[in-house]
């Protein structure tokens, strides 16, 4: 089972520090971790700090047992892509980075079942200029998937996808984490989403992190206040779920500050 | 083979198209074997195709006069325009690749410009950018400058707040720059070397020896190895900064390496045959076009276009006008364009 620690760690741009002294208690694999906190809290830049792709300070510790290296694979948020590529071909790409030119078929293979797993074989050949918002988030799902990390960081991977295909999606990801043992460390928008999938979250707001732990003890209406700036109840429905109801208004940010 | 489950039938199709582009890599090979041939035939004395092809193969068997045609003067003129295409091409797709930018090219980012600046350097003021090396001023005048130019494009590129849109305006700026510094210095130029100077604006392939083609074939052979080693991770660059670097690519690395070799690729022809504009903007989309992005395939694809685009070219150059030879820069564009924008306009799919 892989584990990831965060202790101290910060990231910079140039002389800019964007977030700084994040530290966990060790991530488990084989469930997902909410990332969640409003826009600008820096989730993107912890991302690419715990994958490496930005420096910073502190450490991050990825161990696959007994203790080999963890491979992290980041997901970035879908920007759109103009490539004349078809979707096969991209996720193949992910895939075969490093790799030689030649094209096996059990690469092929796994691909097939991603493609099938997420239910996109259908487009696996339209071009990826054609693809619709969701469609391209679920292509980029198979490319971090096709890399077989242990740790994954998804960037907001449900914010183009219809309800359905959220559901479709956190679903998927919960089962192949348990299955594969992959740490999945999750931003999120929808609280509700984190509640209900996500034993465990991190909040992060202005490149600092507010809580880490049980996310159902986390998300009470006064950190809904203090970090997102709305007036929100936390109920319990009839079966016992517990959802983050907004029906009081958006605070002034001044007021706070 | 059967393809049973619905996943073979996804594997299946990939493999069909892998093999059809290699159809199509294999069609253009075919096209630009003619399309050699019909060159080596063309010019003042005309030659049926099959004593080119037995001059070719067996030079010591055939009239002394078709054999120094045909290897003194045709060849290296036909060989200069398939690997001046190849190399123009090839700079140009990788250009478009890590610049993220369709319009980008050595001739529209001013790389071409730049080295006509260098070369005229030399030829009208005799200065030589490197001292110690005076007799190969020309070239060296123009790779350097072509050069500091990549530099310059790549160190811009990467600031904030830069745009597509930007590089292609910092582009037209090198353009104009260079070629008011070059019409000044054909002010000042005496009439031999403002003769030297117009053949290099106008792009010319008669001038090709041996030597040259083997040089710029050298310069081939240095760089696509190292594009080819990177063929995944160039795609990959395509996906966008981020997504590459999340793949493993080292992006800022790929980006410089990749434009170091393209100032080579695009420095050297234009130092040998002057500013050949239209191919290095072409030959890449026509590949795309062709076969997609993807570098196993979009690389050759782009190296035999562009070859066989000016390759084409040299035969249309010595033909409009029976006994004279265009200069082929000229001929690039008004034989290119009209196709350019007839195959841009039948095309469905967007590509870019």
């Amino acid at each position: 089972m892989v584990r990831l620690t965060l202790d101290d760690v910060g990231a910079r741009y140039g002389r800019t520090e964007v977030i700084s002294g994040i530290t966990t208690p060790p991530l488990k694999g084989g469930e997902l971790t909410a990332l969640i906190g409003p826009n600008a809290a820096g989730k993107s830049t912890l991302f690419k700090r715990i994958a490496g792709l930005v420096a910073g300070p502190g450490t991050v510790t990825a161990v696959h047992d007994p203790d080999e290296h963890a491979r992290i694979t980041y997901m970035p948020q879908d920007t759109g892509a103009n490539a004349v590529l078809t979707v096969y071909e991209s996720v193949l790409l992910a895939a075969k980075q490093g790799g030689s030119w030649r094209v096996r078929d059990d690469e092929l293979a796994r691909i097939d079942a991603l493609l099938a797993a997420l239910r996109i074989e259908d487009i696996a050949f339209r071009g990826l200029g054609t693809l619709s918002g969701g469609q391209r988030q679920l292509v980029a799902v198979a490319q971090a998937l096709v890399r077989e990390p242990n740790v994954l960081l998804m960037d907001e991977p449900t914010s183009a996808l219809d309800l359905h295909r959220q559901i479709e999606v956190l679903t998927f990801m919960e089962a192949f984490a348990a299955r594969r043992g992959m740490a999945v460390l999750i931003a999120l928008h929808d609280l509700n989403h984190a509640m209900r999938y996500c034993r465990n979250c991190i909040v992060v707001a202005n490149g600092r992190m507010v809580a880490c732990g049980e996310t159902a003890s986390i998300i009470t209406p006064d950190l809904l206040r203090e970090v997102w700036r709305v007036e929100a109840r936390i109920e319990t429905c009839s079966r016992g779920t517990r959802l983050v109801v907004v029906d009081g208004s958006a605070l002034d940010t001044a007021a706070g500050e | 083979m059967a393809l049973s489950s619905p996943a073979m039938v996804t594997r299946g199709r990939y493999r069909a198209m892998t093999a059809w582009r290699f159809v199509v890599l294999m069609g253009l090979l075919a096209a630009l074997a003619l399309s050699v041939t019909v060159d080596l035939a063309t010019g003042p004395a005309r030659y049926a195709l099959t004593d080119v092809f037995r001059a070719l193969v067996d030079p010591h068997g055939v009239d002394n006069q078709i054999r120094v045609v045909i290897w003194q003067i045709r060849l290296p003129v036909a060989l200069m325009a398939v690997t001046v295409g190849a190399a123009l091409a090839v700079a140009g797709a990788q250009m478009q690749t890590i610049l993220a930018n369709p319009l980008a090219s050595p001739f529209t980012l001013g790389l071409s410009a730049a080295a006509s600046f260098g070369a005229a350097l030399a030829v009208v003021l005799g200065v030589a950018i490197v001292p110690a090396l005076t007799p190969y001023m020309v070239p060296l005048n123009a790779f350097i400058m072509a050069m500091a130019t990549a530099l310059l494009i790549h160190v811009f590129s990467r600031l904030r707040g830069v745009t597509t849109e930007t590089i292609v305006l910092l582009g037209i700026a090198l353009v104009f720059s260079f070629n008011a510094a070059l019409a000044l210095l054909q002010y000042l130029a005496s009439e031999q070397a403002l003769g030297a100077i117009v053949f290099w604006t106008m792009g010319s392939l008669v001038k090709a020896t041996w030597g040259k083609v083997a040089i710029t074939a050298l310069a081939l052979a240095l760089t696509i190895p190292l594009f080819a080693r990177h063929a995944w991770a160039l795609t990959a660059l395509r996906l966008g900064d981020d997504k590459a670097a999340s793949f493993g690519v080292k992006v800022s690395r790929l980006r410089l390496e990749t434009m170091m070799l393209v100032a080579l690729l695009a420095a050297i022809p234009v130092s040998f045959v002057g500013t050949i504009g239209f191919i290095g903007l072409v030959g890449p989309h026509i590949a795309r076009m062709l076969v997609g992005e993807d570098q196993r395939f979009f690389l050759p694809a782009a190296m035999l276009s562009g070859a066989l685009i000016l390759s084409v070219t040299s035969v249309v150059s010595k033909s409009l006008i029976p006994g004279a030879i265009l200069p082929i820069g000229v001929i690039t564009a008004l034989v290119g364009v009209p196709f350019f924008v007839s195959l841009i306009f039948s095309i469905k799919r967007r590509a870019w």
